[in-house]
């Protein structure tokens, strides 16, 4: 077995960071931490070149225990902060980390925009269907029925499918899964980061502080278990009825597709200007 | 040297250029959107970069995210939209990341009118984001001035790493004027402290002699975090009470340190003058032409005009105070800046003139109140 030392994930955690973190025992957010310094493992990238962006909330803790640039934002805004730094800094890898309030709530304006321009920052979002840190409050992706903190008679709002989402503004790059399918997570991380445009991953998880007690889903181990139950690859999903497939998570590359880059079209602009502008050599 | 025809609004956007601005974004609305149309067009010919944001939140956002990539950032907007900014004048106060926002006002509150000029976000743009923190606010007079003062502004907010705001207004913004530019090269530019330690010493909240920390922009080889939590010395969230108020004592500090080189008025008084205007932004054109008509009349006046509102120009105003018996504050809202005149001078002295429709205090509404005695 390896030593501590020897495990790929604690190259990349601060070592002058106090931990431990303030996710609660059995929380989901964890395992896609792991998948995401695994993913920039794999790929082989700088410390210095990585740059984490997030908003607020649980899922807005992630990047301070992780060394790269990091920088913990305002509440839905993650994207907006993280286009500016991309169009500063466009050789760098901007990679947010927004929860599903985060990103679809207060931040879906952002989202749509920056899937939108096709701006090449990577958007992970950690759904876990609920607000988390301030106490179980349903959020857009909390299905219909589910007892919330603000819904204790049941949501009566559709929730908004976060990939279809973004891969109708614009995104070239949308995958989903679980915190189950952990190696599947890696993957698709990986994927999604390699992407030259605007690429998501959603990370389908649980809360089994909030959510899960106030739906009684049982333990974490129950919850991870109806995540394991409950989805189904897209492959597998293909033979299901239209019906059987609306109650299940399905996971997969959801959309991928090449489209120009916003930073390097806006390097091109320059281009074009700058020449434009030159003084142009006197006629013989 | 140039002369040139050009707005105020204009001439903000050729001072962000002669500052060393590289990055503007902002939401279109009247009377800011010149700037962001001029820089749109001027900042691709110098390798700088213009977007559109989806709307003033954002814009601000991404102005402090390309800040931290090392680029000196500009928004514009204008009373609603300002509004919409506080939350991120906090973080980037809270956060220490330089970044310049010039606020257009318009009459208001709400939509307002927004083709007509006032002065009705001097206290917002003190207290208008949440939590105490310092602020540095600039106002221009002229179309000069607000190429000058946005020079200022950048200046000051890389010297002391804070958000700067420069208040100007409808008629300043979209008045033109023959103005000569200084030759850009020629202008003074202050750039942030960069750190000279090795990452692994490098302290992006530490102490320094001149309490503003060295700051390393990301990707070049600091890493580190930066949150709007309260933080430690290295960044990290914290809730140790020995943590956060040296923060907020240092945060103060480095300003009210430096009030001598930040607070810029301009003053025109002699000795025993009874009668002193105090004013600022549009409404000192107004001033000036009344303590002129004033004095062809041998009325003894003097004048002084606030170019930095905030912080405010406590020791300035006292000293005028203790010999003039009244002083005059003309302002296009109800009151805001002769709130800190009163407080400063009592509020027996001051004889507010004031005009919230739309429309200048005209010289002749000041003038009465000079010659009222």
């Amino acid at each position: 077995m390896p030593t501590q030392a020897e495990h790929t994930e604690y190259m990349y955690l601060r070592p002058t960071k106090k931990f431990p973190n303030v996710w609660c025992a059995g929380c989901g957010i964890g395992i896609v931490m792991g998948a995401l310094i695994r993913a920039i493992d794999r790929i082989g990238l700088e410390k210095d070149d990585v740059a984490l962006v997030s908003g607020i909330g649980c899922t807005g803790r992630m990047p301070v225990y992780m060394d790269f640039n990091t920088m913990h934002t305002t509440h839905g805004r993650a994207l907006a902060f993280a286009t500016g730094l991309k169009i500063a800094r466009p050789t760098m890898k901007v990679i947010t980390i927004m929860g599903d309030g985060d990103a679809i709530a207060i931040g879906g304006n952002h989202f749509i925009h920056a899937a939108r321009r096709n701006i090449g920052i990577t958007a992970i979002v950690v759904n876990n269907s609920i607000y988390g840190m301030t106490g179980g409050q349903y959020s857009p992706t909390t299905p219909i029925g589910a007892k919330a903190a603000t819904a204790p008679y049941g949501n009566i709002e559709p929730p908004m499918p976060i990939c279809e989402l973004a891969k109708a503004a614009g995104a070239t790059f949308v995958a989903r899964s679980t915190v189950y399918h952990a190696v599947e997570l890696d993957r698709f991380i990986e994927q999604a980061i390699r992407k030259n445009g605007f690429s998501l991953v959603e990370a389908v998880s649980y809360c089994p502080t909030t959510f899960g007690r106030m739906n009684k889903l049982g333990s974490t181990v129950d919850m991870m278990r109806q995540l394991k139950e409950n989805s189904v690859s897209a492959s597998a999903a293909e033979k299901l009825s239209p019906e059987e497939r609306e109650t299940k998570i399905v996971r997969g590359v959801v959309h991928d597709i090449e489209k120009p880059e916003y930073t390097q079209l806006y390097e091109e602009l320059i281009q074009r200007v700058q020449a434009a502008q030159a003084p142009k050599p006197a006629q013989a | 040297m140039t002369v040139r025809l050009m707005q105020g609004n204009e001439a903000v956007g050729w001072g962000a250029i002669a500052a060393g601005c590289k990055f503007f974004a902002g939401y279109p609305i009247t009377p800011s959107t010149e700037i962001a149309e001029m820089l749109s067009r001027e900042l691709p010919k110098v390798g700088g970069k213009f977007i559109q944001m989806e709307d003033e939140i954002a814009s601000l956002a991404a102005c402090i995210g390309a800040s931290v990539g090392g680029l000196k950032s500009l928004t514009a907007t204008s009373g609603p939209g300002f509004s919409l900014m506080q939350e991120h004048i906090g973080y980037a106060a809270m956060t220490e990341i330089p970044v310049v926002i010039v606020d257009v006002q318009r009459l208001g509150p709400s939509t307002g009118q927004p083709t007509s000029a006032s002065q009705g976000d001097v206290m917002q743009s003190r207290w208008g984001t949440h939590g105490d923190h310092p602020m540095i606010v600039l106002s221009p007079v002229s179309v000069r001035q607000s190429f000058d003062l946005t020079v200022k502004a950048f200046n000051f907010s890389e010297k002391y790493r804070t958000p700067v705001i420069l208040l100007t207004d409808e008629v300043i913004g979209h008045m033109r004027e023959k103005i000569e530019l200084p030759d850009f090269d020629s202008v003074e530019r202050v750039e942030r402290i960069a750190t000279d330690v090795p990452p692994e010493w490098y302290k992006p909240y530490g102490d320094s002699l001149s309490d503003v920390p060295p700051m390393a922009n990301f990707g070049e080889g600091y890493r580190y975090h930066i949150t709007a939590l309260f933080h430690d010395v290295l960044g990290y969230p914290t809730t140790r009470l020995d943590e956060i108020d040296p923060w907020i004592e240092r945060v103060h500090r480095k300003i009210e340190r430096n009030l001598n080189d930040i607070i810029l008025v301009e003053e025109d008084l002699s000795e025993n003058d009874k009668t002193v205007v105090v004013t600022y932004g549009a409404s000192a054109r107004s001033a000036r032409h009344a303590v002129k008509l004033a004095r062809q009349r041998r009325t003894k006046v003097g004048m002084v005009t606030l170019l930095t509102l905030w912080p405010f120009a406590e020791d300035e105003i006292s000293r005028v105070a203790k010999t003039a018996k009244r002083i005059i504050v003309p302002e296009m809202n109800l009151g805001q800046i002769a709130l800190e005149v009163e407080r400063v001078a009592g509020r027996n002295k001051v004889v507010r003139v004031n005009r919230a429709n739309g429309e200048m205090v005209t010289p002749q509404m000041i003038l009465e109140a000079i010659e009222d005695r």
